[in-house]
């Protein structure tokens, strides 16, 4: 209180005599726009200097010190600056959905074309460069077994690490372990494959295959989990630290033992976000392309044992069928893509509606 | 069921900083206790050690002999889960489980302590619930989540989680403090009937509270910021309000300090 009577002394506020002050009215800031657009347009246009994104950025331009000017004349400058933050924000929302709203279209309307059954029941053995037919189905099974696999690696094993570091882990130890976790994160996902390929396929794997090197699925599933595991860690880390003090200490003043209470108060209550969390590490290794080359080769047939021979998934057939030289693999490549995209979407819907079914409804 | 609580010398730390110093308090079973102070005087720091929830933050440790009916609870071979079991706690803040529903929440320390029989969980759930005078609020609804209460009745839901594991003693650190008037009315009558069957030690800020609810009263305090809090005077809550023995009781009862 005293210290609001101290500034009134120095600096009494400026009280205005009335409540209500004079407002732009409703039409005026599309009308603002309409007027940019027709201004922009005319200057482009005449001038001869570009096109209709030239058109966009400038009407944005003079929308925006329009809308100022208009606000500053009507409503003053507070209301003014209001106005134009305002707009800015709602522009960088648009800018930001824009590419994202141009892929899914592109996605879409080009995927569309092979988007049939043929396609998700062939593979690509003896399919050659004037066939029209062939499809994704062994890349479907290839990235559902390696991403499925390095899910069960990662998965236990990012939610423990994540568990030592939030509620065990003190000093030295756990500080090295959420430092070395941040390193990880950095990784190209090159570095990890490569890494898999010096120490999986070319030295541990060739003690079980007569000496060769053995290029697999489940040697893919390695390098992806490499690329998860700093991701699980990280997000369950911080989803474990947002579950509140007081519900750990409730549990403990009831008797519960530390394990219990972490497994049967703390991970439910930290369920959700560690659930987004796995998810968008899954979303990352099935869209990964580079360690899939390096260590499981990919290849053309239906391969669904991930512990032999060569697999392919759906971004490295994507990348594949992309460079191909037939007329027909460009719509193979986006197709793909398409499926890849859907297949991410609907585990993560599947998996939000799992983590919500434990919780109680309100 | 109710057990005598000793303290002796009991002198408690976070990290280098010392935060209370030689406690030496009895508390008697079946009685309501009330530890009155100043705010960083050490009082609920006293309380969290009876229980062996101080050493739950990282770097703080306890001193002293604090004793159960003569059985030291600091004692090496002592569990500490038997103890919070034996020692239950209701916080500042209502704490339920957000992802269990009434009925789980008073359960989870006999679920969570390995009962699974669903006669004895159901026969605990309603006795606790009618215990903390919230059975006829909340039985129509025992599956809806327990955060969906209002403050004070999520506070009766609490103590009824405590009751529900039949400690000996039950802790209150500022049961009422987020509370409204009318809850806080509701938890002191639960005080009242509860000291039929446990021991409570509550902390409290608010005086009248202590006067109405307590039979006997600490008062804890601290010369100055950061030296470690003392027990100033501990006596009858009737003759702590009327006529108190030490000066710096007085001065803070009457308002004069603090």
């Amino acid at each position: 209180m005293s210290t609001t009577v101290a500034q009134h002394r120095t600096r009494p506020p400026a009280q205005p005599a009335s409540l209500r002050a004079k407002r732009l009215p409703k039409y005026a800031p599309p009308a603002i726009a309409v007027g940019a657009v027709a201004v922009a347009a005319a200057v482009v246009y005449g001038t001869g200097i570009g096109g209709p994104v030239l058109v966009v950025a400038v009407a944005a331009l003079l929308y925006l010190v329009g809308l100022f000017a208009a606000a500053h004349a009507v409503e003053g400058r507070r209301s003014a600056r209001n106005r134009t933050w305002s707009a800015l924000i709602h522009s960088a929302f648009v800018l930001a959905v824009l590419p994202l709203a141009s892929v899914v279209w592109t996605l879409v309307s080009k995927g569309v074309e092979r988007l049939d059954g043929n396609f998700f029941g062939t593979s690509m053995n003896n399919i050659g460069a004037r066939d029209a037919n062939g499809g994704a189905y062994h890349a479907i099974v290839g990235t559902l077994e390696q991403v499925g696999i390095a899910a069960l690696i990662t998965v236990p094993l990012g939610i423990l690490c994540a568990i030592y570091i939030v509620e065990y882990g003190r000093g030295r130890f756990a500080f090295a372990i959420r430092f070395f976790v941040d390193v990880m994160t950095g990784i190209p996902s090159i570095v990890s494959g490569l890494f898999v390929l010096a120490f999986w396929v070319l030295v541990v794997s060739p003690v079980f295959n007569d000496g060769r090197p053995g290029f697999s699925g489940f040697a893919a599933a390695l390098a992806l989990s490499v690329l998860m595991l700093p991701t699980v860690v990280r997000s369950t880390e911080e989803m474990l630290r947002l579950v509140p003090a007081p519900l750990r200490e409730g549990a403990y003043a009831l008797g519960v033992p530390k394990w219990k209470t972490i497994l049967r108060v703390v991970l439910p209550t930290a369920l959700p976000g560690i659930v987004t969390g796995v998810m968008l590490a899954i979303a990352r290794a099935a869209g990964e392309t580079a360690p899939v080359l390096l260590v499981a080769g990919g290849g053309a047939a239906i391969n669904f044992n991930p512990f032999e021979n060569n697999q392919s998934s759906l971004s490295l057939f994507v990348y594949q069928q992309a460079g191909d030289a037939s007329k027909y693999a460009p719509a193979r490549a986006w197709t793909a893509a398409l499926t890849l995209v859907a297949l991410v979407l609907i585990l993560t819907i599947a998996a939000k509606l799992l983590a919500r079914r434990n919780r109680l409804g309100r | 069921m109710a057990k005598r609580v000793d303290a002796t010398n009991v002198t408690a730390y976070y990290g280098g900083f010392k935060a209370i110093e030689n406690i030496n308090l009895t508390v008697e079973p079946k009685t309501v206790t009330a530890l009155i102070g100043p705010s960083g005087c050490g009082k609920s720091t006293f309380l969290r050690s009876i229980n062996r929830m101080h050493e739950v933050l990282p770097g703080a440790r306890v001193e002293g002999d604090l004793t159960i009916d003569g059985q030291n609870i600091y004692d090496r071979d002592v569990d500490v889960t038997a103890v919070r079991r034996m020692i239950g706690m209701v916080f500042q803040r209502p704490n339920p489980f957000p992802t269990m529903s009434i009925y789980e929440n008073v359960v989870a320390g006999l679920r969570l302590n390995g009962v699974r029989k669903k006669s004895i969980l159901d026969e605990a759930a309603e006795n606790s619930l009618r215990a903390a005078n919230l059975w006829n609020e909340v039985k129509d609804r025992l599956g809806k989540p327990g955060a969906g209460l209002s403050g004070g009745q999520q506070q009766r839901l609490c103590i009824a989680r405590t009751i529900a594991v039949e400690p000996q003693v039950v802790l209150m650190d500022e049961p009422c403090s987020a509370l409204d008037p009318i809850s806080t009315l509701a938890i002191e009558d639960l005080m009242f009937q509860l000291k039929d069957k446990f021991t409570i030690i509550i902390v409290t800020h608010n005086m009248q509270q202590a006067a109405r609810v307590s039979d006997r009263t600490a008062f804890f305090s601290i010369e100055e910021t950061g030296d470690p809090g003392r027990l100033i005077e501990y006596d009858n809550t009737q003759k702590i309000f009327s006529n108190p023995s030490q000066k710096k009781t007085e001065d803070y009862i009457t308002g004069r300090f603090g």
